[in-house]
C-alpha cells in the first residue's frame, strides 16, 4: 500500500514539467529511485532504503540539526534502549576485542549468517595500544575508562553510546548498533568491558 | 604495436600479481599462472619488477608518497607493544598494509617512468578490440555506430566529458552505461546476463562493458576533466547525486558522507579521500577505471559506487540506474577542473 502510494506520488512527479535552475531534489524522488536502483534485492531489502525520522533530518541537515531536532533525536534515541535483565552493564573484554575487531554481518555477501555480527569499532577509533591498525574517524578511545577513573555514570553512558549514539550525540555517524539490531545486548555488555574494564588493554 | 603492448602488460600484470597480490592481501592470484612456463615467466618478471623497485627505492629522487609515512612510523610500536589479545598473524595488519602502500608507491612511481606498465592497459586493449570489431546478432562494431557525445566513433576525450545528457535517450548518461546502450540497440546485445552480473569477482579480468570503459578513458588521460552540467537533465542527476551522497539510510545509517565528507580521516590503515570537497575530489575520481591491487583487476566507478554500497549494508546497485549515474554525476562535477587520469592504479 505504501509501496503504491510512493509510486503514484512519483508519477505525479514525472507529470511536472519544467524543472527548475537549481534542480531541488525531492527526498521521495530518491527514495523512490533507490527502489528501482536495487532490483536484485530480496523483498525484505526493501525496509533498508525507508528512512525513520532521526535518518531523514540528519540526511536533510547533513548531520548538523538544529536544536529542537536535536532534542527530538536525542528523546527518541533514549526511548529505544534496553537494558541488560540483571542490570550489569559489563561482560567480558576479551569478547569485545573479538568484536571490535570484526567488521562482519549484514552485507549482501553475509548471508546466509556464518557467524555472529562484528562492532568493527577499530575501522573509526583507536583502541588498544597493540592494535595500529586503527581508523580516525571516530574519537581515540585510548584509556576511555581510565581517564574517566571507571565510574559507573560511564560505565552505563557507554553502553547508552554503543546501544544509541544518538541518545547523546545527535547524528553521529556511529550506527545505532542495539537500536538497529546490529549487536545483542550482551555484545554491547562485551564492548563495554573492553572500553570500561579496568583489566581491558583499552586502559593498559 | 598491440600485440607487444598485450604481451608486456601480460608479463607486468603476472609480476604484480606475484609481488604486490602476496603483500597486499590473501587474494593472490597464482591460480592465473596455470602452466609451468607461465609460473616461470611471471616470476622471472616478478624478480626484474623486484630489482627495478630496488633501484627506484635507491634512486636520490625518489619521493614517498605522505600516506606512506604515517604507516612505516607506527609499525616499530606494534613490535613493542605487549602481546595483543586477538590472535594476530605473524605480520601484524598494520605491518602488512604499511608494506603494501611502500610497494604500491614504488609501484606507481616506476609506472610514472613506464606508462606502459599498469595491467588495465591489457584490458584497455582489449577494450578497444571490442569497440572496434563487428559484433553481436547485427555483426557491426561501436566504433561505427556509438556515439559517446563526440560524435560516431570518436572516443579521443569523449571520457572527459562524462557522464553527460544524450539527446536520442532523453537522459544522462555516465561511460559504461552509454557502452553498454550502444551494444543493446546497435548490436542487438542481450543484456539480461551482463545486468546479473555486471562486474567481475576478485582476480578476474574487467567484463567487455569495463574493458571498452578502461580503453575510452585512456583516449582522455591527461585532459580536463569536463563533466556537462548545462542540461536541466544534467542539473538534475548532479543534484540528485548530492542529496544520495549525503542520504543516511540501511542498518549501519552509513551515507556516502560518513567516510568520505571529511579531510584527513581513515578506515583503518586506509586514508579516505573527502569527495565532496572539490580540491580532494579532483586528485582521485579521474582515477576511475583504475586496476585495484587489492582485487587484481581493473575496477570500474560502476563497480565501485557498488562496492560503496555494499559495505553501506545496502544490495547490489544496478548497473546505469538513475542512482549509479547520479551519484557519478555528482562525484565528476566534484572533481570538474582535475585531470583524467585513468586508468589509474589502486591499492
Amino acid at each position: 500500500m505504501k509501496k503504491q502510494m510512493i509510486l503514484a506520488a512519483f508519477a505525479a512527479m514525472l507529470a511536472t514539467p519544467a524543472l527548475s535552475q537549481e534542480a531541488k531534489v525531492d527526498p521521495l524522488q530518491a527514495e523512490v529511485l533507490l527502489r528501482f536502483a536495487f532490483s536484485q534485492a530480496p523483498a525484505d531489502w526493501a525496509k533498508r532504503i525507508a528512512q525513520d525520522e532521526t535518518m531523514k533530518v540528519c540526511s536533510a541537515a547533513r548531520n548538523a540539526p538544529s536544536t529542537a531536532e536535536a532534542e527530538k533525536i536525542m528523546a527518541t534515541a533514549k526511548a529505544t534502549i534496553k537494558y541488560p535483565e540483571d542490570g550489569k552493564l559489563m561482560g567480558d573484554w576479551k569478547k569485545g576485542e573479538a568484536i571490535a575487531q570484526s567488521g562482519y554481518g549484514m552485507r549482501f555477501s553475509d548471508y546466509p549468517p556464518r557467524r555472529p555480527n562484528g562492532g568493527n569499532c577499530y575501522a573509526c577509533h583507536q583502541m588498544t595500544q597493540a592494535e595500529v591498525s586503527y581508523g580516525t574517524v571516530g574519537p581515540s578511545l585510548r584509556e576511555y575508562g581510565k581517564i574517566r577513573k571507571f565510574a559507573e555514570a560511564d560505565v552505563k553512558a557507554v553502553y547508552e553510546k554503543i546501544y544509541n549514539a544518538h541518545a547523546s550525540f545527535p547524528c553521529s555517524l556511529m550506527p545505532r548498533f542495539g537500536s538497529n539490531g546490529v549487536l545483542s545486548i550482551d555484545q554491547i555488555k562485551d564492548l563495554v568491558a573492553l572500553v570500561m574494564s579496568p583489566d581491558s588493554p583499552v586502559n593498559k | 604495436m598491440r600485440g607487444w603492448r598485450r604481451q608486456f602488460a601480460a608479463t607486468a600484470m603476472a609480476g604484480i600479481g606475484l609481488g604486490l597480490g602476496i603483500m597486499a592481501t590473501g587474494f593472490v592470484p597464482l591460480a592465473e599462472a596455470q602452466t609451468r612456463g607461465e609460473a616461470d615467466r611471471a616470476r622471472k618478471a616478478y624478480e626484474e619488477h623486484m630489482k627495478r623497485m630496488d633501484e627506484a627505492e635507491k634512486a636520490p629522487t625518489a619521493k614517498p608518497a605522505p600516506q606512506a609515512q604515517s604507516a612505516p612510523a607506527a609499525a616499530p610500536k606494534a613490535a613493542a607493544a605487549p602481546a595483543a589479545p586477538a590472535v594476530k598473524p605473524a605480520m601484524s595488519q598494520a605491518d602488512q598494509d604499511a608494506a603494501t602502500e611502500r610497494g604500491l608507491e614504488q609501484y606507481r612511481r616506476m609506472m610514472k617512468e613506464d606508462p606502459w606498465s599498469n595491467p588495465a592497459l591489457l584490458d584497455a586493449d582489449r577494450g578497444e578490440a571490442l569497440w572496434t570489431d563487428k559484433r553481436g546478432p547485427k555483426k557491426v562494431s561501436l566504433a561505427e555506430t556509438c556515439d559517446l557525445g563526440k560524435g560516431v566513433g570518436n572516443v579521443d576525450g569523449a571520457f572527459a566529458e562524462m557522464p553527460r545528457y544524450f539527446a536520442d535517450v532523453d537522459r544522462v548518461m555516465d561511460t559504461e552505461t552509454r557502452i553498454l546502450w550502444c551494444m543493446e540497440n546497435f548490436q542487438d546485445f542481450d543484456s539480461t546476463a551482463f545486468r546479473k552480473s555486471p562486474h567481475p569477482g576478485g582476480g578476474q579480468p574487467v567484463k567487455d562493458v569495463g574493458a571498452m570503459a578502461t580503453f575510452i578513458a585512456s583516449k582522455s588521460a591527461g585532459m580536463k576533466i569536463a563533466s556537462h552540467a548545462d542540461h536541466p537533465k544534467e542539473k538534475e542527476a548532479i543534484a540528485l547525486g548530492e542529496m544520495l551522497f549525503f542520504r543516511r539510510q540501511a542498518p549501519f545509517d552509513f551515507s556516502c558522507a560518513t567516510c568520505h565528507a571529511e579531510s584527513g580521516k581513515r578506515i583503518r590503515l586506509q586514508p579516505l579521500p573527502f569527495l565532496s570537497d572539490p580540491k580532494e575530489a579532483k586528485v582521485v575520481v579521474g582515477e576511475w577505471p583504475a586496476y585495484r591491487v587489492s582485487n587484481t583487476h581493473v575496477m570500474t566507478m560502476q563497480h565501485r559506487l557498488l562496492d560503496c554500497y555494499w559495505q553501506m549494508r545496502m544490495h547490489k546497485l544496478d548497473f546505469g540506474s538513475e542512482v549509479s549515474v547520479a551519484l557519478s554525476a555528482y562525484l565528476y562535477d566534484r572533481a570538474r577542473g582535475g585531470t583524467s587520469a585513468a586508468p589509474g592504479l589502486k591499492r
